[in-house]
């Protein structure tokens, strides 16, 4: 038996190299730090981020320099092209907003360790290797290189109690999900012999698809992804890991993780299993509604604002799910318009929720708001203008994220959708206004408790920086919006 | 010889008996057990169709499982443990801070 | 078929050595019985501590990186069976396999996760 070398492309692979590179460096660099304190706590102070925050930079710069074109390489496990490039850039970006609004935040926590920013960089490998994998074995490495990452992250403040719970909960979710996933995944590769995606749609289109395996195993697909992006229902892990995680994490994890987890969902689907289209739109179809609804009505009645965002988030993903119903061109450029719109938008928010909360994440409830506008306005204006892209309001990022995605379920004829769509981002409105009617309309409740409820926010140089780019992402997105849609335009996926 | 569909029924029961376990028992390691029980029945899967499809794709996905699933056990074995040292149980049901 | 028939006989040894040693002490082997012979625990010692104990996390630390760095063998092992054929591509792949299981001992090494006290 002759052993064909497969065709190595490494300057494909260049940005999660690098990646990777400096996630081993910053993790050796701390172990090689003595360390005076058992917890750890390392004498550098902020340069391991930095540094990780350099590796992303450089990455970003390698993505931007890579040739355009669609280039499978590695024996066909790896696909380099305009969709993988888009996701690529959504998720470094999430992840150097991270890092930056993690720096003081980290050093409140005493948690400032390398292992943290490894950790970080190690699930943005996982990210970039799901929104690049063009078989189901890289697909699910990734997956899990991700995973695995984020269920220690979630933890990581390991004295507190809702930390490790959020941890627990989230592994234990995480991996029975990945159990469904495997099993879709088995089923597939069982109905068509590869686990490669070209060879599983050329293989579908050449026989009957009716087999009743293929179904089995894309609905068992479907069941997995959807916990992966906290669809309802199997969204039940989202609101304790959101709410328990420290924020920087949460911020993350709501960000990248989501954004990847939505570019191997559409890249299966899209590029692996189109001939089954007239089966798994109905079934994403029903989620959306689901997750749309669900999400918001359940956001209304919350006071923890961790946990609102979270449930803020599951609609969110519902709005995406729209986008993917619609299944066209549109529709594929709405997915990543929307989450490079929500990366900014969402980390935004988080970083003044970081603020705001101060050491111990002391103030995350609603209330801890009232007043915020009188004692800190910029800190509230920025507050709003990341609430009211959420909430879609014009002139923002999330209005157009909104607009172009319902104009893409109106294209391909899915107006009660759409409908169902605008009525939920109307209901939002409420939730979102409710903290900047608090921030604004409410006088802090008296000098002297107001003192002591609130004392005075810091901004490290790192959040401010963080907070610039979020706000200008969103402010840039929303009013000059026509080159992200020509970008986004551009990387739709071959189908 | 068996045939392959003896082999899918045992993974697919395995399988399930793996999920029933996930949400009726309410000790996490003993969750986390009935997760591997899943795991371990797509392996069986795995390799069912790989030797009936005569295809090493299989094979290889199921190293990658098991590699996988040691990590994922070694780091939620970590994190069991440290819930175990701030909380003294492992029960599901005690572990609830959160609730909204 | 002939090239097996040394392992078939040295299985047939193994096991007759093993029945056979089963079967001599039940025959020739004084039979008595007695309280501490009779305790599951120790061997026949008393038993000085319950055998309930708690076992320190230290073993189960060891017991976690055993399982990680353990399951890597199973790459290793496809690769040594062909080791001729995949040649220096081969090689140089495992090669950095290695040394990226190498960080991992590194740094669990210098994080002090291998000092037992």
């Amino acid at each position: 038996m002759e052993i064909i070398i497969p065709t190595i492309n490494l300057a494909s692979i260049y940005p999660e190299i690098v990646v990777t590179i400096f996630a081993v460096i910053v993790l050796l660099l701390h172990a090689f730090t003595p360390h005076h304190s058992p917890g750890g706590a390392g004498k550098g102070g902020d340069h391991l981020g930095y540094i990780s925050f350099i590796g992303i930079a450089y990455a970003t710069f390698l993505v931007f320099t890579q040739e355009g074109g669609t280039e499978y390489s590695f024996n066909g496990l790896w696909i380099l092209d305009n969709y993988s490039r888009f996701f690529r850039l959504i998720f470094l970006l999430g992840t150097g907003l991270t890092i930056l609004i993690s720096v003081k935040y980290v050093k409140d926590e005493g948690i400032n360790h390398g292992e943290y920013y490894s950790l970080i960089l190690f699930a943005t490998v996982g990210m970039m290797i799901m929104g690049g994998g063009a078989d189901l074995i890289t697909i699910f490495l990734g997956l899990e290189l991700m995973s695995i990452s984020l269920y220690v992250l979630a933890g990581y403040t390991r004295n507190r109690l809702t930390s490790n719970e959020s941890s627990l909960k989230y592994f234990l979710l995480g991996s029975f999900a990945t159990g469904f996933l495997l099993y879709g995944i088995a089923l597939l590769y069982g109905a068509t012999g590869t686990t490669n995606l070209k060879g599983i749609s050329g293989f579908i289109s050449e026989s009957n698809f009716g087999n009743p395996i293929l179904i089995m195993g894309m609905v068992l697909l479907v069941v997995g992804f959807g916990f992966k992006i906290a669809s309802v229902p199997f969204h039940m892990w989202t609101p304790d890991v959101y709410e328990g995680a420290p924020s920087p994490i949460t911020a993350f994890m709501s960000a990248g993780p989501k954004a990847a987890a939505f570019a191997a969902f559409a890249r299966v689907f899209f590029e692996g299993l189109p001939s089954l289209q007239g089966v798994w739109v109905d079934l994403i179809w029903i989620l959306a509604v689901l997750t749309m609804t669900v999400g918001n009505v359940i956001a209304l009645v919350q006071n923890n604002i961790k946990r609102m965002l979270a449930y803020s988030s599951i609609a969110h993903a519902g709005y995406v799910l729209v986008a993917f119903v619609s299944a066209n061109e549109l529709g594929i450029g709405g997915i990543l318009y929307y989450m490079l719109a929500y990366t900014f938008m969402n980390i935004g928010a988080f970083g003044i929720i970081i603020v705001v909360g101060g050491k111990g994440e002391k103030r995350v409830n609603v209330d801890d708001y009232t007043g915020l506008a009188y004692r800190h306005p910029v800190a509230a204006a920025t507050m709003s203008l990341f609430l009211f892209s959420l909430a879609g309001i014009p002139p923002t990022a999330g209005f157009m994220g909104k607009f172009y995605i319902f104009s893409a379920a109106i294209k391909s004829g899915y107006i009660g959708l759409a409908i169902i769509g605008v009525i939920n981002s109307v209901v939002s409105v409420y939730y979102y206004l409710r903290i900047t009617v608090a921030m604004y309309m409410k006088e802090p409740e008296s000098a002297v408790s107001g003192a002591e409820s609130m004392p005075s926010l810091v901004f490290s140089t790192a959040m401010i920086i963080a907070m610039v780019i979020a706000a200008y992402g969103v402010l840039r997105m929303g009013i000059f919006p026509s080159a992200y849609i020509a970008l986004a335009q551009q990387s739709h996926l071959s189908f | 010889m068996v045939p392959l569909n003896h082999y899918l029924y045992l993974s697919a029961i395995l399988f399930t008996i793996g999920a029933v376990g996930v949400f009726t028992r309410r000790n996490a390691l003993i969750i986390y057990m009935c997760i591997e029980l899943m795991l371990n029945a797509v392996n069986l899967t795995f390799i069912a169709f790989s030797k009936f499809l005569n295809n090493m794709d299989g094979h290889i996905f199921a190293f990658m499982i098991m590699t996988v699933a040691a990590a994922e056990a070694a780091v939620g074995l970590a994190i069991i443990l440290a819930i175990f040292r701030n909380r003294e149980t492992v029960n599901v049901d005690d572990i609830n801070l959160m609730k909204g | 078929m002939s090239e097996y028939i040394p392992v078939l006989i040295m299985l047939l040894l193994g096991a007759g050595t093993a029945v056979g040693i089963l079967v001599a002490t039940t025959l020739i082997g004084p039979k008595k019985s007695f309280a501490d012979k009779m305790e599951p625990f120790e061997c026949g010692e008393h038993p000085i501590v319950s055998p309930k104990l708690r076992f320190s996390v230290k073993f189960y630390l060891v017991a976690i990186f055993f399982v990680i760095f353990d399951i890597e063998a199973v790459f290793l092992y496809p690769w040594a069976v062909l080791f001729k054929r995949l040649g220096i591509f081969g090689f140089i792949e495992m090669m950095i396999f290695l040394v990226i299981l190498a960080v991992g001992l590194i740094y669990v090494w210098k994080r002090g996760a291998l000092e037992w006290e």
